[in-house]
């Protein structure tokens, strides 16, 4: 089995990538890259391992943050929330847990999860069950693929703990975590029902630790050599440079406690001339250009910094600001048809059908080139150990 | 009514500017170079502008000062005291220890011990758990015997509820007598590591305010002043020397503030983008009602993350002393000759050609000998000049609010630079005494008070919940300085925060008003 294990560099450029993956939305991974080098220097490791590397019978748990912004900047992580909720699931299940995997790979939540796999010693997977940020729970691939809708656990910093035994559908579950969060003080961590080695396999979106950096990765060697960090990010995931710009227009605000509304970017340079408009929902939806829709949901719609390749935000953005679109084809798994039917146009209210920017690039797993040694107990020793 | 003299002295990187102003009118303006001892520069700086409009020291009123000195202090690592970090937090918070993300070298020089402690809100108010006293206790017994005396405390939600600060600073006071506390309520706004590592470099800088005020007061005895001293702080507005003792870190972004208000107040405006080109780098900032539009994002203080409101000003390295190279293209900058332009430049016999030879080559202003930049290809010059208007349209384009032209003031010793008209500038205005509009600035500073916190609307009318604020807020400029009658609000924004229940909302309030004399 290969590992990787993560250093303070590559921590630095997961969280440039998870940015980038975010689609403008998923939160800022200030923090959570914080946490997970505050890790490290304890002498912890986070050691990353292939979904196909996972024994069928092994239990996967799905870890993500949920909650207000604002206050999870202020009252920040204790940092043993990943275990409380691993151990809460263990007894309930009473069945161990093996590893640990993000529910979201775009912002802030693709790292959410090193803190346990670090704190524990238990292996991080390389995947996720969005491959970008979507703004509800229920918006996975493990959801959409058939992941049981309890248990589910939730906590706080200050060691509650909420367990849901029943919940009838995923829809149901996400208004009870809300509902949860609330009484948390508005901000808590949360996991979905533990998923078998075999399911991770199947419907985890595969190697988007490994994505997010080789994106950042892409982007610190672009700013380097002084080459061009955007054509770098295009060139990495098979995408397509929609337009070069800069921010002409911006209409923003909130229903129902979600962002919407759209930017105009106006073409300079090789795009002068040219306009596009892109729609926001949490993350940048649909890029338009002369009534066409360009690339769309699911597919990828970064907006990045045109001289840093640093990604922005939608709430960041503001008139002036120079920028690059760029559009990266959605991983095969969110492509399918039962997928669209959670995350494509019409699940966002398009009235039209997903056509898709092309075939997303083949990503290599850090893991197989790094290999780097694992010292602990190997983990498929540890899978087979199962039940608790 | 007397009349009223003021000094305003700005001391910038390379230029220590001086204004001498009777009420509204500009009597005089130096320039000096900045010196290596600030005191004595400044000291030099108010004798030569005294001279220069033939007053004697006896007849000013107030001296104003913007000063990077403190900045400097973060930025060089010097003369930064140990702080003690009290975080008044319960379980919440541990996964991102206090000062994790400064620079190894400065955690190193001011890092005393940090203890986290029981204490600490919730966004809505209710305690995250019991203001552990004892630990405070045990913390300043640890901290007594590491010989620390400046100690930072921050509490989870402090700016919606900052009872349990003050409880513990009472505590501190107790167990370390002649300590300097900082409280974060006090100094920055939401987001918890920002808000303490601003507070904590506050603390640790308190020892430098009280030493750089006394040596203020010592210097200005020996020139024969005895009116109250002020600093300019991050927003241009003014302090008291006192108020600076206490809150140093205010002043350490102030930075391109001054010329920004000098530039309101020299033309007029109070809706304008203001391109004040120096020697080495060119600042572009916004003014919006008078005052220099915020960034929305905290500034880093040397390497720092903190969360202080500060202009949104774009930096670039174009000034009155570029260089410029035609080789391979032409490039002017980033690099300059600096302060050294008057032996370096062409036009003063030097071998060096600047920007500034450009623009005397032009005939945009007339300064060493014209003869040496005669041979100049004609081409290169405007070119040059093509250039140099380029980038500052391009920045000026990023700063703007929106499409539609707006009026530019340009000022600094490095206008003569830049050649109108500019693209998207409605008015393109270079006042007079453009060159000191810092300095000015400095000299015709208000006072304000700033609040910003998180309020439940719960049992609670909007109206009276920013009442109650902008009451705090104007509580706070009259302790700053400011003359209570003449105070007015001059911003208040309301945020609801999102996927936040029970009505939360922030609530940012500043006044302003002028010197209490």
């Amino acid at each position: 089995m290969k590992s990787w294990m993560l250093n303070e560099a590559d921590i630095d450029r997961i969280g440039l990538g998870v940015g980038v993956l975010g689609t403008g939305g998923g939160g800022n991974p200030y923090l959570g890259i914080l946490m997970a080098k505050a890790q490290l220097r304890q002498g912890r490791m986070i050691r990353v391992i292939l979904p196909a590397d996972l024994d069928p019978d092994a239990q996967v748990l799905a870890l993500g943050g949920i909650g207000a912004p604002t206050v999870g900047i202020e009252k920040m992580e204790e940092g043993n929330e990943g275990e409380r909720l691993l151990r809460a699931m263990e007894a309930y299940t009473r069945r161990r847990v093996d590893a640990v995997i993000a529910d979201e790979i775009g912002g802030g939540n693709g790292l959410a999860p090193m803190t346990t796999a670090a704190s524990l010693g238990i292996p991080l997977i390389d995947g996720d069950g969005m491959g970008r940020a979507f703004p509800e729970v229920q918006m996975t691939t493990f959801f959409i693929h058939g992941q049981a809708s309890q248990p589910a656990a939730l906590t706080d910093a200050d060691g509650n703990v909420l367990i849901v035994t029943q919940a009838k559908n995923p829809e149901m579950l996400e208004k009870l975590m809300r509902a949860g969060t609330v009484a948390m003080g508005c901000s808590a961590f949360m996991a979905t029902a533990p998923m078998t080695g075999d399911f991770i396999r199947r419907y985890a979106v595969p190697h988007t630790v490994s994505q997010a950096w080789t994106l950042g990765d892409t982007v610190i060697r672009a700013r380097a050599d002084k080459s061009d960090p955007v054509e770098a990010i295009v060139r990495n995931t098979n995408g397509k440079l929609l337009m070069r710009g800069k921010v002409s227009d911006i209409d923003r605000r909130t229903v129902g406690g979600f962002a919407r509304g759209g930017l105009t970017i106006t073409g300079l340079d090789r795009f002068a001339g040219r306009s596009m408009r892109v729609d926001i929902q949490n993350e940048y939806l649909v890029a338009w250009e002369d009534g066409r829709a360009l690339a769309m949901v699911p597919d990828l719609i970064s907006i990045v910094d045109s001289d840093t390749g640093r990604p922005i935000g939608t709430e960041e953005q503001r008139y002036g600001l120079r920028v690059s679109v760029v559009a990266i084809p959605a991983p095969a798994l969110l492509r399918s048809e039962l997928a669209l039917c959670s995350v494509g146009p019409r699940a966002f209210g398009y009235d039209f059908v997903f056509s898709p920017l092309g075939q997303s690039a083949e990503i290599q797993p850090v893991a197989a080139f790094r290999n780097d040694p694992a010292d602990d107990v190997p983990f498929h020793a540890r899978a087979q150990l199962g039940e608790a | 009514m007397r009349d009223l003299l003021r000094i305003g002295v700005d001391v910038g990187g390379t230029n220590t500017d001086a204004a001498l102003l009777r009420n509204v009118d500009v009597l005089a303006t130096i320039k000096t170079a900045t010196t290596k001892d600030v005191i004595r520069g400044v000291s030099a700086a108010i004798r030569s502008v005294l001279t220069a409009a033939e007053t004697s020291a006896d007849e000013i009123g107030s001296v104003m000062i913007g000063t990077t000195h403190f900045l400097n202090a973060v930025v060089e690592g010097k003369h930064l005291e140990r702080t003690g970090v009290l975080r008044l937090c319960g379980a919440a918070t541990r996964a991102v220890p206090p000062m994790i993300d400064w620079p190894q070298d400065l955690r190193d020089l001011v890092d005393g011990g940090a203890h986290l402690v029981g204490g600490g809100v919730n966004y809505d108010g209710s305690p995250i758990a019991p203001l552990d006293g004892r630990a405070i206790r045990d913390a300043c017994r640890q901290w007594r015997a590491d010989g620390i005396s400046a100690v930072a405390i921050c509490s989870v939600f402090a700016l919606v509820d900052a009872r349990m600060e003050i409880e513990a600073a009472a505590i501190v006071a107790e167990e370390l007598p002649g300590a300097s506390i900082s409280m974060s309520h006090r100094i920055g706004r939401t987001g918890l590591l920002q808000r303490e590592s601003a507070t904590i470099l506050n603390a640790s800088l308190h020892r430098l305010g009280q030493e750089t005020i006394a040596a203020f007061r010592t210097a200005f005895a020996e020139i024969g002043l005895s009116c109250p001293l002020y600093l300019t702080q991050n927003d241009g507005t003014l302090m008291t020397a006192e108020f600076a003792e206490r809150f140093p870190v205010f002043t350490i972004a102030s930075g391109p503030t001054n010329s920004m208000r000098g530039a309101a107040f020299l033309t007029g405006l109070s809706d304008a983008a203001v391109i004040d080109v120096g020697g080495t780098t060119t600042d572009i900032g916004m003014l919006v009602g008078g005052f220099p539009r915020g960034r929305s994002e905290g500034a880093a203080i040397a390497g720092i993350p903190t969360n202080f409101r500060v202009p949104d000003v774009f930096s670039f390295g174009l000034g009155g002393g570029s260089l410029v190279r035609s080789e391979g293209g032409l490039r002017i900058g980033p690099d300059s000759v600096g302060f050294r332009l008057s032996e370096k430049a062409l036009c003063f016999g030097g071998d060096s050609l600047t920007s500034t030879d450009i623009a005397v080559a032009a005939g945009l202003i007339a300064l060493g000998d014209p003869d040496r930049v005669k041979h100049l290809d004609k081409a290169l010059i405007r070119d040059a000049l093509g250039q140099m208007r380029l980038r500052v349209e391009t920045v000026l384009d990023q700063m703007k609010p929106g499409p539609e032209p707006i009026p530019a003031v340009l000022v600094g010793g490095g206008s003569m630079l830049i050649e109108g008209p500019l693209e998207g500038v409605s008015q393109l205005l270079r006042p007079e005494h453009f060159g000191s509009a810092n300095a000015i600035g400095a000299a015709i500073a208000q006072v304000s008070g700033e609040v910003d916190n998180i309020v439940s609307l719960e049992g609670m009318t909007r109206e009276a919940a920013v009442e109650e604020i902008v009451k705090e807020a104007i509580k706070r400029a009259v302790e700053a300085g400011a003359a209570e009658a003449t105070i007015i609000v001059a911003e208040i924004e309301e945020t609801s925060l999102s996927y936040l229940p029970g009505n939360a909302i922030r609530i940012a309030a500043k006044v302003v008003g002028d010197l209490a004399l």
